[in-house]
């Protein structure tokens, strides 16, 4: 109790964060959402979710949908353009928005300067909160041998790497083992993962027996695609080890 | 000319999945290569960073490519030797045939060149009656086993010591051992007397320097500079990117490519070739002939968004850490370059349409641009190339790849473009996964597209109600 209350008293300068939430937590995920809002609601930071928000148009850019993924931006932009701070709990929508936006309107001057402003505001989440906020403790406990998974765009996109680790080893209870390789692609890639199948069961086959070796009960991470990825094969296997995205175990208490 | 089948990516990567010898040879080699390149790179005086200077100057080199190369004409005259720039392989190989036949050489050693897989030079060579033999050690195993190599600076690692053994057994006519030391000294032998027998030597370039106009080769092995020194005649293919204006710049790129290659400081034998035998000189070629290939690079040069790739120094450090090379190898790329390097060149080679399944089976992971020596960003112009499947670019005669997934998109674009829209379209899919199989709450079979995700993966099915359906009665 003591520590969830030194959290709470502490003032920060943040008056209000927007929350960007990726469309696979929103439509098959939303614990991880409900995660997000309890952990603002722990640093007494009000939260602002604009219901109108759908996805960040990743997939089509991926696959190479450049018009599509466009009004994607577009639409990111409206929603969000009088935001303080977007916080995102995913690596690869955070890397989208910041970085491939303005790639998409690199020839397009005045949604350039649109996209620019709102994309340099946009956050994923566990760098918001030691980068931004600086805060590393969360008050949160889980009893149970933690490794976790550094998802690509999260690790080499945005160059999070630290800042995951250091909030996961202030969780009371936990114990943070390192997986062999924790840092090589789960095979997840999107569309990847359906138009080249046994390509990407082959890598999320490492990905797996690395984590079963580590003897962890829970693998955490930044990205619910890798997740959910890495889940498909434990649960197919009928491993007893759980993902868990890396807000759900912030949230605890 | 050479054999292109990257039509067959597919078909090659599941023939590849199944081999387990491959699977083993490849997971060990990627751990061994990639730690040693981190190590070697963490161990640079001016640190990893050094990367990014490098990346500048090819860059830089790059983009003065017609003067330096111009100036490094002048310079390779001037020692004497010979130049030629060819536009298409075809008339390299042509040039490289005329010079044979004026010399009358019935016998050719090669040190390993990528530039010459590029163009099939060893078969028209064959077709011409001249014996041509790899000096490589690798390159020497695949060439005595009628394959074609599988990794650029480690030709033969999809092949075992015991499959060695019994290939040189055949072939050179040796008692069976799989012993490395042995297997080694078998070759050695038999190579020597090609060396010692050859008319005309081949090269690649591995960086030529316009100031000063040498070329330059490293290797491990000292075969390139038997190669290059003991005919009477040495031929050398360059891509005609591989040129840098100052030997300065050497002193960085070769560093780098070292480490990145094989994690070492420096590569064994570093040979600076500066033109044919003077009159004061005991040994050498009479005669040096550089040979410059385009053969598609003006293309990429003129295309700001894929000139970066011509800075790439050929040194597979991007094969040793990418996830999709470690499981499928590199004859799974249909082309002499494999991984991630090759599934952005090879498309701009030989064509976006024929090579798709190059750019498209790569998960984007970002590992080969973080192990690049140059830092080139492969991942960038994979996402590129993908653009120009999804609509069709005539400027590089692409064709539209998949029109029914381009309705897709379209229609996916609707439907992100209204929140209402989109909770219908959730609902429906809400309706319509309820007859699909599951246990334990997650769903075991999925339909045509997504049924290559539930061959070996469970699906978790979409909520009940979305995070956002749920925080409409939260006031904002």
């Amino acid at each position: 109790m003591i520590r969830q209350s030194s959290i709470i008293n502490r003032q920060y300068s943040i008056k209000k964060v927007s929350l960007f939430i990726q469309c696979l937590v929103d439509i098959m995920f939303p614990e991880v959402g409900k995660a997000m809002v309890q952990i603002f609601d722990k640093l007494g930071i009000p939260v602002s979710c604009p219901v109108d928000q759908t996805c960040c148009g990743q997939s089509a850019f991926n696959s190479g949908y450049r018009d599509e993924a466009k009004v994607a931006a577009r639409r990111y932009v409206e929603i969000f353009k009088d935001a303080d701070y977007i916080v995102c709990p995913s690596g690869s929508c955070t890397m989208m928005v910041r970085r491939h936006y303005p790639e998409l309107f690199h020839n397009d001057q005045k949604w350039l300067k649109h996209i620019s402003h709102v994309s340099s505001k946009t956050f994923e989440l566990t760098e918001f909160l030691v980068d931004v906020m600086e805060v590393e403790d969360l008050g949160a406990c889980f009893n149970g041998k933690i490794t976790y998974h550094d998802s690509c765009h999260t690790l080499r996109g945005l160059e999070i790497s630290e800042q995951p680790r250091k909030l996961i080893n202030k969780v009371k209870g936990v114990e943070l083992i390192e997986m062999k390789d924790s840092d090589r692609c789960c095979g997840f890639g999107g569309a990847f993962s359906v138009k080249y199948p046994e390509i990407s069961t082959a890598i999320l086959k490492d990905k797996v027996t690395n984590i079963v070796n580590s003897g962890a009960d829970v693998v955490v991470g930044c990205d619910i695609g890798c997740l959910m990825n890495i889940q498909g094969m434990l649960c197919r296997m009928g491993s007893p080890i759980k993902t868990m995205h890396i807000a759900q175990l912030l949230a605890g208490v | 000319m050479v054999e292109i089948k990257t039509e067959k990516y597919k078909e090659e990567a599941g023939r590849a999945l199944k081999d387990q010898v491959l699977q083993y040879a490849l997971a060990d080699f990627q751990e061994r290569l990639s730690t040693a390149a981190d190590i070697a790179y963490r161990n640079l005086p001016e640190g990893p960073d050094l990367r990014f200077k490098a990346h500048d100057m090819r860059m830089q080199a790059i983009k003065n490519l017609d003067i330096l190369l111009e100036i490094f004409a002048e310079k390779v005259r001037q020692n004497g030797g010979h130049i030629f720039f060819a536009e298409d392989g075809q008339t390299a190989v042509s040039y490289c045939l005329k010079v044979a036949r004026k010399h009358n050489v019935k016998q050719v050693v090669k040190g390993k060149s990528m530039v010459t897989e590029e163009i099939g030079l060893n078969t028209s060579l064959m077709a011409a009656g001249i014996e041509v033999t790899e000096t490589d050690l690798g390159e020497y195993i695949v060439q005595l086993a009628g394959e074609h190599p599988s990794h650029i600076i480690a030709p033969a690692i999809h092949k075992t010591r015991k499959e060695i053994g019994q290939l040189f057994s055949e072939k050179l006519g040796i008692p069976y051992t799989n012993d490395p030391p042995s297997l080694t000294r078998a070759a050695r032998k038999a190579l020597r007397e090609k060396f010692l027998a050859a008319d005309m030597g081949i090269s690649g370039c591995n960086l030529a320097c316009a100031e000063t106009g040498h070329i330059t080769t490293v290797s491990n092995e000292g075969n390139i500079r038997m190669a290059t020194t003991l005919s009477k005649v040495h031929v050398v293919f360059m891509g005609m990117e591989r040129i840098v204006a100052g030997l300065e710049d050497y002193d960085v790129l070769f560093r780098l490519l070292s480490r990145a290659a094989a994690g070492q400081n420096m590569a064994t034998y570093v040979s600076y070739i500066g033109g044919p035998r003077s009159d004061d000189q005991v040994d050498g070629p009479e005669e040096i002939h550089i040979i410059v290939l385009d053969n598609g690079r003006t293309r990429i040069l003129a295309d700001e968004e894929f000139r970066e790739m011509l800075c790439c120094l050929r040194c597979a450090a991007c094969l040793n850490v990418c996830p999709v090379y470690g499981k499928i190898g590199g004859h799974s790329y249909g082309f002499p370059y494999s991984g991630p390097l090759g599934a952005v060149l090879t498309p701009l080679l030989i064509g976006v349409n024929r090579a798709k399944d190059l750019c498209l089976g790569e998960t984007l992971c970002g590992a080969c641009k973080q192990a690049c020596p140059v830092d080139i960003d492969i991942p960038r112009m994979l996402l590129g190339l993908r653009a120009k499947l999804a609509e069709g670019d005539p400027g590089w005669n692409v064709t539209q790849n998949n029109r029914s997934e381009k309705a897709m998109y379209k229609v996916w674009s609707w439907l992100i473009g209204s929140r209402r829209l989109y909770d219908l379209s959730l609902r429906l899919i809400g309706i319509l996964q309820k007859f699909l199989p599951k246990k334990d709450g997650m769903i075991r079979w999925l339909p045509f597209p997504f049924n290559g995700w539930t061959m070996s993966r469970d699906m978790k099915p979409i909520a009940e109600k979305s995070f956002i359906q749920g925080r409409r009665k939260v006031k904002n």
